[in-house]
């Protein structure tokens, strides 16, 4: 009995997840630490372990005119070393993890966690960023926003993969990424938060902000910032106290070993003002 | 049973191991490499770093499947070189080392980021290492003994 595949090509990836229950092992630098029972004891995987993370077609950067296309094999180390790379995007890199880490860690990897704390999706969620979800016969296109839909809970069915992220480039006026961790290196996110923003003679033209593990998913709210966009700059920090108001309900973070739900929201919140007083 | 194949510190050997099986565990149990030393077991310390394919990577979170014709270099390898002598030898003359547990791992974080940067800065010397914990030195040691074999090894990486 096969209970194991490593492929070394993407078809025949496909073919054995159509064919067989299975898991998708990239980097593993998550999967094994949930999976970890103790030194010398072997990760115990509930479904067939397909190891993904040598294929070579899968191991890319490339751009288009509007795009980064990034294959889903990549390491994220390889994106902080590519100069076309987003800026906002190589900040949540710069501060996720390890270097060791980086080397293993992929972008798909953190989306298929879906954990509310991965250090990318705040950022891959204000890109506007996709996913091309693949199987043996069909392809599909999708937000990331759209892939996630709980804490470890995504849309993907048992014989799809992830086998691009496909990030707009887009320049912004001002933008950047807050991680609030224990530790520099190595640190999971007690808060994150990013913004992107542009501003055309004094006025707020685009406007976008995301949260990271204050709530089950990151906490995105398009119908606020389209409710302060197009408006001066001097009004905006005006609203500041409304503004916040408006987010105070969505952010809904829980207490876990890293930090506690009032610590979080308070710090979410002051983030957001913060933001405010010194765009 | 089949095998999975790598090479390891430029041998080629093969393993029936499964492949969810930790690449550290095969390192020190089958082939005998206890210089990967464990620590957290979860990414968090460095202490079992080891190169996959030339890059730095924690053995405790690579399963064995992922390393199946890949390269592996550990400790032991990486001490046969001129830049792994150079490391050790600068790691001793600047006090680096104190009880030892953390100085493979440290080592060929060292190696790594020499090979990305060969002549960095501090900081950057900081966050190439950043992902190792020691518990004696403070770290200021270690700092000098990478930046006196950047100083040293001009040409080496």
């Amino acid at each position: 009995m096969v209970d194991y595949f490593i492929p070394t090509t993407l078809i025949d990836t496909l073919e054995f997840i159509n064919n067989n229950e299975a898991k998708i092992i990239s980097g593993a630098t998550d999967l094994m630490v949930q999976r970890k029972k103790g030194a010398e004891i072997t990760p115990y995987f509930t479904k067939k372990p397909v190891f993904v993370f040598n294929i070579k077609e899968l191991n890319f950067i490339k751009e288009s005119y509007e795009h980064i296309h990034i294959g889903a094999c990549t390491p994220v180390s390889d994106l902080l070393n590519h100069k076309g790379t987003p800026s906002l995007l190589r900040k949540s890199i710069e501060v996720m993890a390890s270097p060791a880490l980086r080397n293993l860690a992929t972008l798909p990897g953190n989306i298929i966690n879906a954990s509310p704390a991965g250090d990318t999706l705040p950022i891959l969620y204000i890109l506007d960023a996709s996913v091309k979800i693949e199987t043996l016969n069909s392809n599909r296109i999708v937000k990331v926003k759209d892939v996630i839909t709980g804490p470890r809970r995504t849309i993907l069915n048992s014989n799809e993969m992830i086998t691009e992220v496909i990030v707009p480039k887009e320049e912004f006026t001002k933008s950047d990424f807050v991680k609030v961790g224990g530790r520099k290196a190595d640190a999971i996110s007690k808060i994150s938060f990013t913004y992107a923003v542009k501003i055309k003679e004094n006025k707020i033209i685009d406007l976008r902000l995301a949260f990271g593990a204050v709530g089950p998913v990151i906490i995105r709210k398009e119908e606020l910032e389209e409710k302060y966009t197009n408006i001066e700059l001097s009004k905006f920090k005006e609203l500041k106290q409304e503004i916040i108001n408006d987010y105070r309900q969505y952010i809904t973070p829980i207490n876990d070993q890293r930090s506690n739900k009032e610590y979080r929201k308070k710090v979410a919140l002051n983030l957001l003002g913060d933001f405010i007083d010194t765009l | 049973m089949s095998k999975i194949t790598f090479i390891l510190n430029n041998k080629v050997v093969s393993t029936t191991q499964h492949p969810t099986v930790r690449l550290i565990d095969v390192l020190r149990e089958e082939f005998d490499y206890t210089g990967v030393k464990e620590g957290c077991g979860e990414g968090e310390c460095g202490a079992c770093s080891v190169l996959l394919n030339d890059r730095l990577v924690n053995s405790c979170l690579v399963p064995l499947g992922t390393v199946h014709d890949q390269k592996i270099m550990t400790i032991e390898g990486l001490s046969e070189t001129p830049q792994g002598k150079l490391l050790i030898e600068s790691y001793s003359k600047e006090g680096a080392v104190q009880c030892g547990f953390c100085t493979p791992g440290m080592l060929m974080a060292s190696h790594s980021l020499l090979n990305e940067i060969p002549n960095p800065t501090d900081l950057e010397i900081k966050i190439g290492l950043s992902g190792n914990l020691c518990r004696c030195t403070g770290y200021n040691m270690i700092v000098n003994a990478v930046r006196r074999a950047s100083k040293e090894g001009v040409g080496l990486w």
